[in-house]
């Protein structure tokens, strides 16, 4: 089922990238979004669907409308030769690579050691997380309480985005305040 | 076309009927956060949907009267900086005994609403700050459009 789901996202994306129209761009974009949501709630994930759907959403929105609104561009040209030839030169290397590193990765949804003798940290939030944090969805126990540094860090980046945006674009705040 | 009154009278409707349950769910994500699926980041988003969806429907004055930039502003500031506190309680000199404080103020059985310690308090200052960031992305992305499409229109 997911690797059926892969291959849509992945015709999605060559789409996206070839379309000559910008408005089918942002939408196949979207086609690619809403199955890695759909991916995720087969792997047994719902957080990470639900955040998923919600940003794909929200970034559908904001690209047709600060994006795509204002005129219908139609990219124009093609591709040259020698990056054409470069492309497939390093998706063949990428193949590799992942073959490599497929071979040695654990069976999926079995990378933790059975024996619960072994103190490696993922055990010991799955076993002691409710105990240690209170919190009962074992998601948010390690978002907040184990790797609460983490979660700061990616708070710092939304407000250094939204800071920067409000910086670039500050032309238009003053057109507002007129 | 200068000023953005906003869609058609059945949207408007329809719109005014559903943001009070929007509103509710996503409160409900993300102060259910620790208990089910969703957190602050989740439901931050769906609040930051409900005032995406009332500027594109209400257009912009309408939406600003209530809502002010500046109000987000100091909304995603000052849940930054709660959240910051509360995330490096282990760090600043005199923290665990604050970190202790509020880990007894909010006690209860687990699977129980108030319960948890600093992680429902944490939820929500990223939930403030979400809706807050993501909001203020949009405003600024769609303002700066609209700007420059009518200085278009002035060239003309």
């Amino acid at each position: 089922m997911i690797e059926i789901i892969l291959l849509f996202k992945i015709t999605a994306a060559v789409i996206a990238l070839e379309s000559k129209n910008l408005l089918s761009a942002v939408i196949s974009l979207g086609g690619v979004g809403f199955g890695l949501a759909v991916i995720m709630v087969f792997l047994g994930a719902p957080d990470v669907a639900l955040v998923q759907i919600l940003i794909e959403v929200v970034l559908l929105i904001i690209l047709i409308k600060a994006t795509v609104s204002r005129d219908e561009t139609d990219v124009k040209g093609q591709g040259e030769y020698f990056n054409i030839i470069l492309c497939i030169a390093l998706l063949g290397l990428l193949y590799v690579a992942v073959l490599y590193v497929l071979a040695v990765m654990p069976r999926f949804g079995y990378a933790l050691p059975q024996d619960p003798s072994y103190e490696i940290p993922s055990l010991v939030y799955l076993t002691r997380g409710i105990e240690h944090t209170g919190s009962a969805n074992i998601v948010t126990a390690i978002l907040l309480g184990y790797r609460a540094f983490d979660s700061l860090g990616e708070a710092a980046v939304l407000f250094a985005a939204v800071a920067g945006a409000l910086t670039i674009l500050r032309k238009a705040k003053k057109d507002e305040e007129k | 076309m200068k000023k953005n009154k906003g869609m058609a009278d059945t949207v408007k409707i329809v719109t005014d009927i559903l943001k009070g349950f929007v509103f509710i769910y996503g409160v409900n994500i993300v102060l259910y956060g620790h208990l089910s699926p969703g957190g602050g980041f989740a439901g931050g988003l769906i609040i930051a949907f409900l005032l995406i969806l009332m500027f594109l429907v209400f257009g912009r004055e309408e939406i600003f009267r209530r809502f002010t930039r500046k109000t987000a502003h100091t909304l995603e500031t000052a849940a930054a900086v709660v959240f910051l506190l509360l995330v490096s309680f282990e760090v600043i000199p005199g923290g665990i005994g604050l970190l202790e404080f509020f880990e007894n103020l909010i006690t209860g059985r687990t699977f129980r609403l108030v319960s948890g310690g600093r992680i429902p308090l944490g939820n929500i200052a990223l939930g403030v700050k979400v809706a807050a960031s993501i909001f203020l992305v949009f405003t600024v992305l769609a303002i700066f459009r609209e700007t420059e499409k009518e200085e278009e229109k002035d060239d003309k």
